[in-house]
């Protein structure tokens, strides 16, 4: 491996690494010593004092600086001959448009996020420059998942490595990717069961309602809204009133949302019939009002501290994150950091969004979820818990990231090789090229596993051109959800632009001027079949990316949804599913959209490319395994299905794989070895 | 554990592995003690790996000084000989460690570590080797095992575009999870010199051949009198000949060693940097795992060839020892 012809390849490569944290880190570090001369860096981040236990090459004296700056200065200290260009912005930004990225040999993703992750795929696709993708726990895609699930969790984590190359291997968004959980409105606002309900609530509903933007909708009120309260009253309840102090303010915030909001909801028999009936709480059941007082002594000495050093805990002196507070603390460390929020950080109050760094609003998050959860019979939960679920934190450890970045080098450095090979060896075939699924069981023998790349999957939306379909009700949905929700959300999109034909429906850029910036605008607040010209069943409405170069189709489909807010209550909506309508669960937007995700979770009706790649792995079970009892084969088919469009009928598969005992994961591993070498032999 | 708690220090910086093996096992690393020798670039690897995990101490030992073979692959060493100038590899590493975290102290301890009694491997609870003889493994390795603790004894050796751990952990017993419950487990490990004294013959058949091919360069370079990695394109014909009399003696099929792997190993002096990010981060997370007793160990060999790609985990002992379930039922948190 160490030979002229590579060295050659990596000094003359210019390279381009998205993203410096965990993987940036230890990738830069890597390619520096390496060899590889001309490395740009993208990343958008700023130095966390929780980034130090993993990205070694910042300090606790960077916190706060850029992260893509900070690690070209510490790699230029070990090698100082090398050119290292930062840039400190988003990797989304105008910028970094197709001709940026065509001036690279090889990019390489460090990335945290699906949607940067999506942006970057395409990108590399128009500029056609091969992609070496990777990632750890939690952003794999669904494939990957369903394998590292036949693995029982331990301690160590797993990654993969992933090389994508314009029309010889499958691009990063062939393959479905899990999409974030949401949950549905209702239990939300009123029937929560997990802890996890409890923290959206204080999260996406109590603490943007209180310190958000107050024009955001906000469906806290869904409950107290109805019938008796006008919705002007409502929305008074959560300003404060002239004559009141942060103390007496906090307490009525308190009996409102965890005494009023729960009496109201308990007023409606029918919910209650088969749950559990929450038990309102009122702050006087644990406060005198004089212990309250005692409380709102705040110093109010230390109004210049930085938003860290705020802390609830610290007033109260709670010290262990890891401890579960009781109702009486959650109720303290609420109306304190309620308090502490209005009298330290009033210029952010208007403009706050849930930070996992922003230490107050974590503590006003885990004690508002806590008194909920307590209210509903839901174990309680400590801030350290509460702060992982609340900022979807993934676990990350240095290893994992160091053995990431090592493999993300070797397959760069392959990439460069066939580049200069080309032509005095003819073309290289890419099965050279692999993905490799980090591994950690002992007793499957292997720890690092190479897997041949897949093919591009032909009914791709973003490598290929079929058409997607979309269910939506075009009576009722306006254009704006449809590019919140749809071209933004789903499709990824970050300059859209959508037509009729040849009518311009809404673009986004600089250089438009007044009128249409106006018409555009009001295009958004029109239902679909309004529009000037008008989106029916039957449609065609091409969408394009000017940035990222990406056009494709989307089919209309006119479907009926039912508008669950005007009906009584959510048991009422659940009587009426077997209509065509929505499942609200499964689709809280209340729009499909289909295409390069066609498969339902049913075993064996994959796109074109899983049903290949299934056939294949079938026929080398039977090769390969004849000796082995029965049932092996449908498991293994099982395992292949990469286009499941509906995580949880897979998540049934893979328990019932984790019931069998060892030997028969070891087959499984030894099947997709064979996958491998039946690719090669195809080839 | 004796129920100290960690401190918000602590728990802030280390909040993202906490996530991952728990504060328990947190604070069992933060009262661990390591010992690494041979400082090259799979072991800087890990050290980086080891300090940033948050262990109580390392203490490094390397006498060389410093010269340009010994920075090729190891970041811990700048190229400046303002910094490098008269000071011995482990002292330039140690200053370097130091900053990765505030929290860990990292020392250096002068001297051959052949020639150190028990009572200075005491004070270890891991101890990792490189680039060592045969003899000097074994002989560490002994050592340790004399001793009245279990101290958790590694090797890891990195040629060209492969890499080589060995673990010995005498009698480990730890705890892992299944499905819903966490198990409790044993194993027993073999030492070096049982490890590699099990016939060949007894063998899988599948077995690495990166292990029968590192077993014959470690032997030519034991019986020329080299140390490690001294050793060049020129001695290919001497190893290819010891492989086919090594082979003969252990009746194993000669092409089961390919020539251009032994080739390979033998022109590949200078390490491959991707190979050692991967061997370094395999090994912390090891030790990880033997200390804080969470999680299946490797046992006992683990090879990676970048030829391949594989990663692949070889169990060489004499003894049928599997994974023993010992007691179920503890369920987790």
């Amino acid at each position: 491996m160490a030979s002229e012809g590579h060295l050659s390849a990596i000094k003359g490569a210019k390279v381009l690494m998205v993203g410096a944290g965990g993987i940036g880190c230890e990738l830069l570090k890597t390619l520096a010593l390496s060899g590889f001369q001309d490395i740009h860096i993208i990343d958008m981040d700023t130095i966390e004092v929780s980034n130090l236990n993993r990205q070694f090459l910042f300090r606790q004296s960077h916190v706060g600086q850029s992260k893509a700056k900070v690690a070209r200065d510490a790699v230029l200290n070990f090698r100082p001959g090398m050119s290292i260009t930062p840039h400190h912005a988003n990797v989304k930004d105008p910028e970094f448009n197709v001709e940026f990225f065509k001036q690279f040999n090889v990019v390489l993703n460090g990335l945290d996020n699906l949607d940067a992750r999506r942006h970057v795929n395409r990108l590399c696709l128009a500029a056609d420059v091969p992609l070496v993708e990777s990632g750890t726990t939690g952003f794999l895609g669904q494939v990957i998942k369903m394998i590292f699930s036949l693995w029982q969790q331990s301690i160590s984590l797993k990654g993969q490595v992933t090389v994508h190359i314009k029309g010889k291997t499958e691009c990063y968004e062939c393959q479905p990717k899990p999409a974030p959980k949401t949950y549905p409105v209702c239990t939300i606002t009123s029937t929560p069961s997990k802890f996890v309900h409890c923290i959206v609530w204080a999260k996406d509903l109590l603490f943007a309602k209180l310190f958000g933007d107050k024009n955001q909708e906000n469906d806290l009120n869904v409950r107290s809204s109805d019938a008796t309260n006008s919705s002007e009253q409502a929305k008074d309840v959560f300003e404060r009133r002239k004559d009141e102090d942060f103390g007496q303010y906090g307490r009525r915030i308190y009996d409102h949302v965890f005494g009023y909001n729960i009496e109201l909801a308990l007023s409606n028999e029918e919910t209650w019939n088969k749950r559990k009936r929450p038990r309102p709480i009122y702050s006087k059941d644990f406060l005198s009002e004089e212990l309250n007082h005692q409380n709102g002594n705040v110093d109010n000495s230390c109004l210049t501290d930085a938003f860290s050093s705020v802390s609830a805990m610290a007033s109260l002196g709670l010290k262990n994150p890891q401890d579960k507070w009781s109702l009486l603390e959650s109720t303290r460390v609420f109306l304190e950091a309620l308090k502490q929020f209005f009298l330290k950080r009033e210029k952010e109050i208007g403009n706050l969004s849930f930070d996992k760094d922003d230490q107050l609003a974590v503590e006003f998050v885990t004690a508002a979820a806590n008194i909920r959860a307590a209210s509903f019979g839901i174990p309680l939960h400590s801030l350290f818990e509460a702060k992982g679920i609340a900022g979807n934190i993934v676990h990350a450890v240095a290893t994992t990231n160091a053995i990431i970045a090592g493999l993300i080098v070797i397959e760069a450095i392959k990439v460069l090789q066939k580049d200069t090979d080309n032509y005095r060896c003819g073309s290289i075939p890419f099965y050279l090229f692999r993905m490799t699924y980090c591994l950690e069981h002992v007793s499957r023998k292997m720890l690092l596993m190479p897997v041949e790349p897949y093919e591009p999957n032909k009914a791709c939306y973003v490598c290929s051109e079929t058409p997607l379909l979309l269910e939506i009700n075009t009576y009722r949905s306006k254009l704006r959800d449809f590019v919140e929700k749809i071209v933004k959300a789903k499709l990824g999109m970050n300059f859209p632009l959508i037509m009729h034909g040849s009518n311009l429906l809404y673009e986004v850029g600089d250089d438009l001027d007044d009128d249409m910036v106006a018409n555009y605008a009001a295009n958004l607040e029109k239902v679909l079949s309004e529009l000037p010209s008008p989106v029916n069943s039957g449609t065609m409405l091409t969408v394009e990316d000017l940035q990222q170069e990406l056009v494709c189709s989307i089919n209309i489909k006119h479907r009926m949804l039912l508008n669950f807010h005007s009906f009584q209550g959510w048991e009422n909506v659940h009587s009426l599913t077997n209509l065509d309508e929505f499942d609200e669960e499964k689709e809280p937007d209340g729009m499909v959209l289909t295409g390069w995700t066609q498969a339902p979770a049913v075993v064996g009706n994959g796109g074109s490319t899983s049903n290949a790649r299934q056939a294949e792995a079938e026929k080398d079970t039977e090769v390969d395994e004849i000796s082995e009892p029965s049932g092996k084969k449908r498991k293994l088919s099982e395992v292949d299905i990469p286009n499941a469009a509906d995580g949880t009928g897979n998540h049934k598969e893979v328990k019932e794989l984790d019931d069998d005992d060892d030997d028969d994961d070891l087959v499984m591993l030894d099947d997709l070895d064979s996958v491998t070498n039946k690719k090669k032999r195809l080839q | 554990m004796d129920g100290e708690e960690l401190t918000e220090q602590e728990t802030a910086l280390y909040d993202r592995q906490i996530r991952v093996w728990g504060a328990d096992a947190q604070r069992r690393l933060s009262k661990s003690h390591i010992l690494v020798y041979g400082m090259k670039g799979a072991v800087a690897e890990f050290c980086k790996n080891i300090v940033l995990a948050g262990v109580g101490s390392l203490t490094l030992v390397d006498d060389r000084l410093v010269t340009e073979e010994a920075f090729s692959a190891n970041f811990l060493i700048p190229p400046n000989e303002n910094v490098y100038s008269g000071k011995t590899i482990a002292e330039v590493c140690c200053n370097s460690l130091k900053e990765f975290n505030p929290m860990v102290r990292v020392l250096v301890e002068k001297g051959d570590l052949s020639s150190f009694g028990g009572e200075f491997y005491d004070k270890f609870d891991v101890v990792v080797v490189s680039c060592c003889s045969v003899a000097k493994k074994n002989l560490i390795n002994e050592k340790c095992r004399k001793l009245s603790k279990r101290v958790a004894f590694y090797t890891v050796d990195c040629r060209d575009s492969c890499g080589e751990i060995f673990v010995d952990l005498q009698n480990h017993k730890y705890s892992k999870q299944k499905l819903e419950e966490t198990v409790e487990c044993q194993l027993q490990y073999p030492s070096f010199e049982e490890a590699i004294s099990v016939p060949w013959k007894v063998l899988p058949r599948k077995t690495s051949k990166l292990y029968f091919a590192m077993r014959v360069i470690e032997q030519f370079e034991e019986a020329e009198g080299r140390g490690v990695g001294e050793i060049s394109v020129p001695d290919l014909p001497g190893v290819l000949k010891l492989k086919k009399e090594i082979c003969e003696a252990n009746s194993l099929n000669a092409s089961r060693i390919p020539d251009t792997l032994l080739e390979r190993l033998i022109m590949g002096a200078r390490e491959f940097p991707p190979v050692c990010a991967i061997i370094g981060g395999i090994l912390g997370q090891e030790v990880i795992k033997a200390l804080s007793g969470k999680g299946d160990p490797l046992k006992n060999f683990f090879f990676f060839d970048v030829m391949d790609g594989k990663g692949i985990v070889e169990d060489i002992s004499n003894t049928e020892t599997g994974r023993v379930a010992v007691s179920r039922g503890l369920t987790l948190e």
